[in-house]
């Protein structure tokens, strides 16, 4: 037992070496503390393994194509959430952005323009909603950084009105369409695997390169991670806030593009329902801290992988909806369980 | 305390530690009735902790606590209240939502016959109290909607409505504008005259003597003078704060920054009459290329926010800023470091570091648009100029991806100076460069700074060690409460002669 990683509550490490502690905090058993580092993966390996065994034709290849179908939407959004947890922000209007930008796809391709000129118009169906998606992100990042408004009270307007105006637009109806070039998005296959999925790494590969190498990943980071001492050391800190809600809104717009494509149908009363939810839980499982300062995108990924197949396992067994969320919200406190062990 | 009469409270030999830190050894205070008391010292002198244990939140290891005449033993902050003792803190304890009637009556509200709150008994109340101090606001509206001076108003409001003998004032003013600080004081004067005693701690000399009748310095927490204030003048005081006797003084070779020996270059910036707020009304101030300028001052002097002005982090309200090369001056800390100006800041923790980051990212912080080519970070670079600094700096650390905070202070300040030396600075503003640091690691610091000076950086120093400033700086510009009041060259500057411009009156 010779870890000595030490485990104060306080979670801020005074840097000397030796310094006295209280006795409580000796140590820990080895197996914990590499638990802790490797949580996710431990995770997602139980529940691999339970699903092997369990689930009815779990090693079928068709399988494989529902569950990536399926968590590429969240993972994509996942990824945004990741960068605007790591500002120690927050994001409700994920699922609402999804809906709205979902809404519109099809009334542009579908609309009299979009009719007589095909190709302009599927162009316009990807681009309008995900500029309408980032105004969203713009307004969330100006609320937040310039009128100071708390993240979690300025995300809930758009999470309310947001799918609000979706419906007004689509008059609340389901709106159903047959058209195979915007469907791609959701229902085509490259190498033989859904479209989306490449599309979800693609992005997260992207992201990655950005945190990781640029001026604008550390320039993130380091306002996540205190905000004063950025801005003394001449970060731009409301442009990165403002840049990353609108990158955040941005992938949410196309996660709900992808929906709409899936379904060759948009529904703006389902469309990103409990998103919010379920891509804050994969951040958090994917090791993000909700006081900033952290962008693991490879977590986000993981992160997003679990929580699909949590609910690809309940459903696949005939679990109740009811008890799914119970079983999500669980995932959740052991995910921050084990942050918190994980704190310095 | 008028003679004859018997002391509201009276603490004599009070001592404290901490886990074997000695906070308090010593310490006594005597307030009188109906006496405006002032309680000063330099940071770590021990006044909060022995106000800490007059209101209960502590209890004192030795001495004995006595008020209106018996022992006082008191195990929380309520019971102190009971006993007659309030505290207005310097972050107020009140409820900015509810009204001001309710804030002022809160837990002591009057009742009526069916035992529910009388509220026309309470806002009446309420407003006999406010009258009295000489303020006329409707006590219905939500506390939140008034000024800072009002809300604290309230909370001494608060403390007369409950019977206070004793009203604690823990830096009452450092909030305020000049015109609520005189409705502050009006209000203290009419709790005298109603023979209400007030302690009133502040760092703020010209307070104490605008309205106390005695004042007590605590140094090294013990208290070192109790006197009226009419036989004290500010140099007194002060040498009384930092334990400096007048002749004890120049000694030399203590510091590394070797001050006085600088053959000034060029102009690097000038500020004329310059102003931000309250707390910095007039600075005139210019650095030139290699030379170090002090900034001399007691704590609340302006020395930090002279600093901010500086940098581009505060706006300026008037005067002129001008740096050479540079047609306006920065607006923000952006266009300050463009221009070649790096600000290490006091609070380390706070303003300094970004803990989760590792030591190089920490250090390249400020650099990072140069090191930048399309937004894509020069790895290579970085990396070796990182390894530069780590080695020429020696800092000690298990390598430069090692987050910053597992490292020791004295590193971690090595790596924030050197996120400024790394943007080639013309002007280093050093807000206490050497503050909680070991003696090597300072010393190693104040090499580093000499350094670079001799290269031709100008550095604007504030330190509250005298020694640093006197024996680091070249001139020494001196502050008192917001304005630049002289200005001194070395060789030929002492500590006495520092500490008497301190003091001196203007």
């Amino acid at each position: 037992m010779n870890t000595t990683t030490p485990s104060t509550a306080s979670g801020t490490a005074s840097g000397t070496p030796g310094a006295p502690r209280a006795p409580r905090s000796s140590g820990r058993p080895a197996w914990r503390s590499a638990l802790a580092r490797h949580g996710t993966l431990v995770a997602l390996a139980a529940l691999l393994l339970v699903n092997v065994l369990v689930t009815p034709n779990f090693l079928q290849l068709q399988t494989l194509f529902v569950n990536i179908s399926q968590v590429a939407t969240i993972a994509i959004v996942a990824i945004g959430m990741t960068l605007v947890i790591a500002t120690g922000g927050i994001d409700l209007s994920v699922g609402a952005v999804m809906a709205l930008a979902g809404a519109l796809a099809p009334l542009i391709f579908g609309s009299a323009f979009g009719i007589a000129y095909p190709m302009l118009g599927l162009v316009a169906a990807f681009t309008v909603p995900l500029l309408v998606a980032m105004a969203c992100g713009a307004f969330n990042g100006v609320m937040i950084s310039v009128l100071r408004v708390q993240p979690i009270i300025a995300t809930l307007i758009l999470f309310i009105s947001g799918r609000g105006i979706a419906q007004v637009l689509t008059n609340g109806n389901l709106q159903t369409f047959s058209n195979p070039g915007f469907s791609y998005l959701g229902t085509g296959r490259v190498f033989g695997l859904p479209f989306q999925g490449w599309l979800a790494l693609l992005i997260a590969a992207v992201v990655f390169w950005v945190v990781n190498r640029t001026i604008h990943g550390r320039h993130l980071l380091a306002v996540g991670g205190n905000e004063r001492a950025a801005a003394l050391s001449g970060v731009p800190v409301r442009r990165v806030k403002i840049g990353t809600y609108m990158v955040c809104a941005f992938l949410s717009g196309i996660a709900g593009l992808i929906v709409v494509a899936i379904n060759s149908a948009s529904d703006a009363a389902r469309n990103g329902s409990l998103m919010e939810l379920d891509a804050i839980a994969a951040a958090v499982v994917g090791g993000a801290l909700l006081q900033g300062g952290r962008a693991p995108i490879l977590g986000a990924l993981l992160g997003a992988v679990i929580i699909q197949l949590v609910k690809y396992t309940l459903l696949a067994n005939g679990i109740e909806d009811e008890v799914a969320l119970v079983a999500k919200a669980l995932i959740i406190v052991a995910a921050v369980a084990l942050q918190q062990g994980r704190r310095e | 305390m008028g003679a004859g009469d018997a002391p509201l409270l009276s603490m004599q030999g009070i001592g404290k530690s901490f886990a074997g830190a000695v906070a308090l050894d010593g310490a006594s205070l005597v307030v009188g009735a109906g006496e405006v008391h002032g309680l000063i010292g330099q940071n770590g002198a021990g006044k909060s902790t022995l106000i800490k244990i007059l209101t209960g939140v502590y209890l004192r290891d030795a001495g004995t606590v006595s008020f209106r005449g018996r022992p006082l033993q008191v195990a929380s902050p309520r019971e102190a209240q009971a006993a007659g003792i309030s505290t207005i803190y310097q972050e107020l304890t009140l409820v900015p939502l509810r009204s001001v009637t309710e804030n002022v009556t809160l837990g002591y509200e009057p009742r009526t016959r069916f035992n529910t709150i009388d509220w026309r008994a309470a806002h009446a109340r309420t407003r006999a109290i406010l009258t009295g101090f000489g303020i006329d606001i409707d006590v219905r509206s939500p506390l939140g909607e008034h000024s800072t001076a009002i809300q604290q108003l309230v909370a001494i409001a608060r403390a007369v409505s409950l019977q206070a003998r004793l009203v604690i004032m823990d830096e009452p003013t450092s909030s305020l504008d000049e015109r609520e600080v005189q409705v502050l004081f009006s209000a203290v004067g009419r709790l005298r005259a109603a023979g209400t005693s007030v302690l009133y701690v502040s760092h703020f000399l010209n307070e104490l003597f605008a309205i106390c009748d005695r004042v007590t310095v605590m140094r090294d927490g013990a208290t070192v003078a109790d006197r009226a204030i009419g036989e004290v003048s500010r140099p007194i005081l002060i040498s009384a704060m930092l334990g400096r006797d007048i002749a004890e003084i120049e000694s030399a070779g203590m510091t590394e920054l070797g001050g006085g020996s600088a053959d000034a270059g060029e102009l690097v910036f000038e500020a004329a009459g310059l102003a931000t707020g309250p707390r910095l009304s007039h600075l005139d101030l210019a650095v030139r290329a290699g030379e170090i300028v002090g900034l001399g001052g007691l704590l609340g002097s302006g020395r930090t926010e002279a600093a901010r002005a500086v940098f581009g982090a505060d706006p300026p309200s008037a005067g002129r800023l001008s740096f050479t090369g540079q047609d306006a001056p920065p607006a923000t800390p952006a266009e300050a470091i463009a221009a070649g100006i790096g600000f290490l800041t006091e609070d380390r923790k706070a303003e300094g570091i970004v803990p989760h980051m590792s030591v190089r990212e920490n250090l390249t912080l400020a650099l990072l648009p140069a090191l930048t080519r399309a937004g894509r970070i020069r790895r290579e670079q970085e990396r070796e100029l990182v390894e530069r600094f780590i080695v020429s700096l020696g800092i000690k650390t298990a390598g430069m991806d090692q987050p910053i905070r597992e490292l020791s202070g004295g590193n971690q300040q090595k790596v924030l100076l050197a996120r400024w030396l790394a943007i080639h600075p013309k002007l280093l503003i050093l807000d206490e460069p050497t503050r909680g640091v070991d003696v090597g690691a300072k010393f190693e610091i104040q090499a580093i700074i000499r350094e670079h000076v001799e290269r031709g950086v100008g550095v604007l120093l504030i330190s509250s060690e005298f020694e640093e400033l006197v024996e680091g700086a070249d001139h020494i510009v001196v502050m008192q409460d917001g304005v630049s009041v002289g200005r001194m060259s070395n060789p030929g500057i002492t500590e006495e002669r520092l500490v008497n411009a301190i003091a001196h009156v203007a």
